[in-house]
This record gives structure tokens, C-alpha cells and sequence, in this order.
């Protein structure tokens, strides 16, 4: 069974989603040490803060954890955050991800998500899961 | 003369002694942002506008005069009484950015208007937009909320304004723009849109944050003023909808809009969705005319053609560009 990780910024939008998920995911940027993630394949679900041309989407403290080769090998997928309202770069970092570690960008939802998105991503995942 | 010091020292913002570094992530955004509508071709939309029939001329420029009232209360009311309430030097400077953006956005519908419309016609919708009841009710609503709200009622009715209001009249330029017209209207109204995004997000954090420092009890009672507030102004919302757009027949659709828009307003103030999936569901052609570029890749509902994969592996902190 695959793991999940996740960041959130103070403003909580994917923390507030990552709650209602209701399953145990790892919270990247909060301190603990990311290596946990080298054990096991995982899922990845990052909001998006890049500026007007894209810049600087990837939150920080994700790229430090994607940066160690050993945790991007257990990267299976990622689930990228975000809002509509950006135009082109709605949940950019998610897409930023995928391209850079050569993985799919699973699904993507605006800011704290709506049950639909939960109900995908939870159906999405055990999915993953068996396969 | 000797000189007499105040009786509280005058802070200096110095940003580089940050209380909240939400507030220099959100000032480089909106910075970095900044645009003036100069910078989008509105002539090229002169031919496409002559293409309009007489009452859907009509129509855009009461939605476009309706948004410039919004925003110009916004800009000379409500950002400016949310500044009185910062809590840190730098939310007051992103604050009159906010404040500044506002009258752009005002601003540009303006000249939208000199560059498409007739003098005539565009007296006339300002005339239209002083004497609409309900346009008239919902800039009201707000503005009691700014002249007599705590700090925190304040924020929630400006993120109402800035994610929920403006969306009946965002609305059209984007049908418009699904129908590949007004397309450059619609391109200089998507940075309005980002805007707002920013705008939006970043009080609905000074809500959060603030929620935080007060009682359970003080939490209650906001929530309850949140929830009145939003229905309050759906109630609006719904017959100034019904009177633009029954005409056309997008009522419904509008509607769908509205709901969607409303639960990312309360989603910003950390509050749950109030309707319910299925009247929050948006005609997806006003969903790809607002990101576009930005198909779907949705692979975890099965809908999606494809999805995205990449092609580099090795990554260095360089490559992430920040």
C-alpha cells in the first residue's frame, strides 16, 4: 500500500483536505525529517504558489524532500492544489512535479476541495492501490 | 524650536524583520503581478463587438459598470478599512497594493468602454447601475459590514466581495469567451480574476489567523455572522442574476456559477462548502474559458484522455526556479 504526503501552507487549504481525506499522510515543512519517505512508495498532494509566469510554484521545503534521489524513487504520482482563478497555471506545481520527476499528476482540485474531489481522490487511490 | 516626539514612536515598515511571512510571499506575488490595462489589445475586439446584438451590448455593459461599482468600493472603502485593522506593518503595505489593484480594475472597464462602446450607451448603463436595486443592496450589505464590523466581519465581507460577488459579472466574459468572442475583453478580465484570487486567499488568511486568537464563543458568533452574510447576499445575488441574464436565458447557468464561487469564498475563510456538489457544478465551457491552456488531466475520475508525464529526472534546486 502506497503512502501519502502532503504540504500546507499556514492558510491550511490542503491540510483543511488532507483532514477530510481522513487517511494517514505525511506532512512535508513541519519539521519532521522527510527520509521517512524513502521507505515506501507514496502519493504526493502539493498546492500551487507560482507567480503570474509560473515561477516558484513548488513550495520549498517539497523540493528539498524531491532533491534526495531516494525519496523521488518512491514517488509514484502527484495531486496538484490550487485555484481555477490562475488561468493556465491552475495548480501548477502539481504539473511543475510530474514533469520534473518523470511522474503522472493524478488529479487536480482548488483549494480545500469539494466532496467530489474527495470521493476521486479516495476512489483514485485504492485504485493505485491494487494495481 | 525643539522637535517633540509623538507619544507612540512612528513604526518604519522593515521587511526585513517579517511578523507573518505570508505577507512578503503575498507582496511578491501581487507585485509580480502587476499589470495595467494598456497591456491588453482591447481594439482588437472592435469587429467581434459589432457582432453583438443591440441588448447583448446592453447586457456587457451593465455586467461591466455593475463590477466597477464593486471595485470601486473596494479600492476607496474597503481595502482602506481593512488597513486600520492590520496586524502587522506589512499586511498594511500589501493592503494598499489590494487597494491600488482595485482602482486599476475600475479603471479598466473604463477603457474597455472607450474603446468599444458609445458615450451614450455607457451613460446610460452608469445611470442603470445607480438606480439597480439589487447592485445597489449588495454594495450596501457590504459597505455596513466595513462601517460598522470588528476586524473579523470586516474580512469576511471583503472576501464575499472579492470571491463571490464579482462572479455574476465575470460570468459573461467568459460565455463570451467560451463562444470565441470578446476574447482580448476576456483575457484582460482573467487578470482581474487572478487578482481577486490573490486577493481573496490572502484576507481569508488574515481571517483564519485572527479566528484563531479568540474565544470559542467569539468564533460562533463570527461563523453565524459569516453564513447570514453569504445568504444575505445570495438572496441578492440571485435576483440581480435573474435580471441580467433571464433575458439570454443563462440564468441557471449563472447559477451554478454563484454556488461554485460561493463555496470557494467560504473555502478561503477555512469554512465548509454551504451547496452541495451537484448546484455547485459549472458548465465546464466556463471552466476552460477561465483556466485555459489548462485541460483536464484527470485521471483519478477516469475522464481524462491522457495525463501528464514528464520527461527529466535529475532535479537541482536550480531547476525549481525559486
Amino acid at each position: 500500500m502506497q503512502g501519502l504526503a502532503y504540504f500546507t501552507s499556514a492558510s491550511g487549504n490542503t491540510g483543511r483536505f488532507i483532514d477530510r481525506l481522513g487517511l494517514p499522510a505525511f506532512r512535508l515543512g513541519a519539521g519532521a525529517d522527510p527520509s521517512v519517505l524513502r521507505a515506501r512508495p507514496f502519493v504526493l498532494v502539493c498546492p500551487s504558489y507560482s507567480d503570474g509566469e509560473g515561477r516558484g510554484a513548488v513550495p520549498k521545503p517539497v523540493i528539498r524532500a524531491l532533491n534526495d534521489p531516494a525519496i523521488r524513487a518512491q514517488l509514484l504520482g502527484v495531486i496538484g492544489a490550487g485555484n481555477r482563478n490562475f488561468g493556465p497555471l491552475f495548480g501548477h506545481a502539481g504539473r511543475v512535479i510530474a514533469e520534473k520527476c518523470n511522474v503522472p499528476l493524478l488529479y487536480r482540485f482548488e483549494l480545500a476541495g469539494t466532496e467530489t474531489d474527495l470521493a476521486r481522490v479516495r476512489g483514485g487511490l485504492a485504485q493505485f492501490r491494487r494495481a | 524650536m525643539k522637535d517633540m516626539a509623538p507619544a507612540t514612536a512612528l513604526r518604519a515598515v522593515n521587511w526585513n524583520r517579517l511578523e507573518d511571512e505570508k505577507d512578503l510571499e503575498v507582496w511578491n506575488r501581487l507585485t509580480s503581478n502587476f499589470w495595467l490595462p494598456e497591456k491588453v489589445p482591447l481594439s482588437n475586439d472592435v469587429p467581434s463587438w459589432a457582432t453583438l446584438r443591440a441588448e447583448e451590448r446592453e447586457l456587457t455593459i451593465r455586467v461591466f459598470t455593475g463590477l466597477t461599482l464593486l471595485d470601486t468600493v473596494q479600492n476607496t472603502v474597503g481595502a482602506p478599512a481593512l488597513m486600520a485593522d492590520a496586524v502587522t506593518p506589512h499586511e498594511e503595505a500589501v493592503l494598499s497594493n489590494i487597494a491600488f489593484m482595485e482602482a486599476v480594475h475600475a479603471r479598466s472597464y473604463s477603457s474597455i468602454f472607450s474603446t468599444l462602446c458609445s458615450t451614450e450607451e455607457v451613460d446610460a448603463a452608469f445611470r442603470w447601475s445607480e438606480e439597480n436595486p439589487h447592485l445597489q443592496k449588495k454594495a450596501a450589505l457590504v459597505l455596513d459590514a466595513y462601517r460598522a464590523g470588528d476586524p473579523l466581519q470586516k474580512k469576511a465581507a471583503s472576501v464575499f466581495l472579492e470571491s463571490f460577488l464579482f462572479y455574476s459579472g465575470f460570468y459573461l466574459p467568459m460565455w463570451w469567451s467560451s463562444r470565441a468572442k470578446l476574447t482580448n475583453t476576456a483575457d484582460l478580465i482573467r487578470l482581474i480574476i487572478r487578482d481577486e484570487a490573490v486577493h481573496g486567499y490572502y484576507i481569508g488568511y488574515k481571517f483564519q489567523q485572527g479566528l484563531a486568537q479568540v474565544s470559542a464563543a467569539e468564533r460562533a458568533r463570527i461563523k453565524d455572522f459569516a453564513f447570514s452574510l453569504i445568504f444575505d447576499l445570495y438572496e441578492v445575488e440571485t435576483r440581480y442574476t435573474a435580471e441580467l441574464y433571464d433575458g439570454p436565458g443563462l440564468t441557471g447557468d449563472v447559477r451554478h456559477f454563484l454556488h461554485y464561487n460561493a463555496n470557494k469564498a467560504l473555502m478561503n475563510l477555512g469554512y465548509e462548502p454551504l451547496f452541495p456538489a451537484e448546484a455547485a457544478e459549472v458548465n465546464p465551457a466556463i471552466l476552460s474559458a477561465l483556466s485555459p491552456g489548462s485541460e483536464n488531466h484527470d485521471f483519478f475520475s477516469g475522464s481524462g484522455s491522457s495525463y501528464v508525464i514528464g520527461r527529466a529526472v535529475a532535479t537541482e534546486d536550480e531547476d525549481w526556479d525559486f
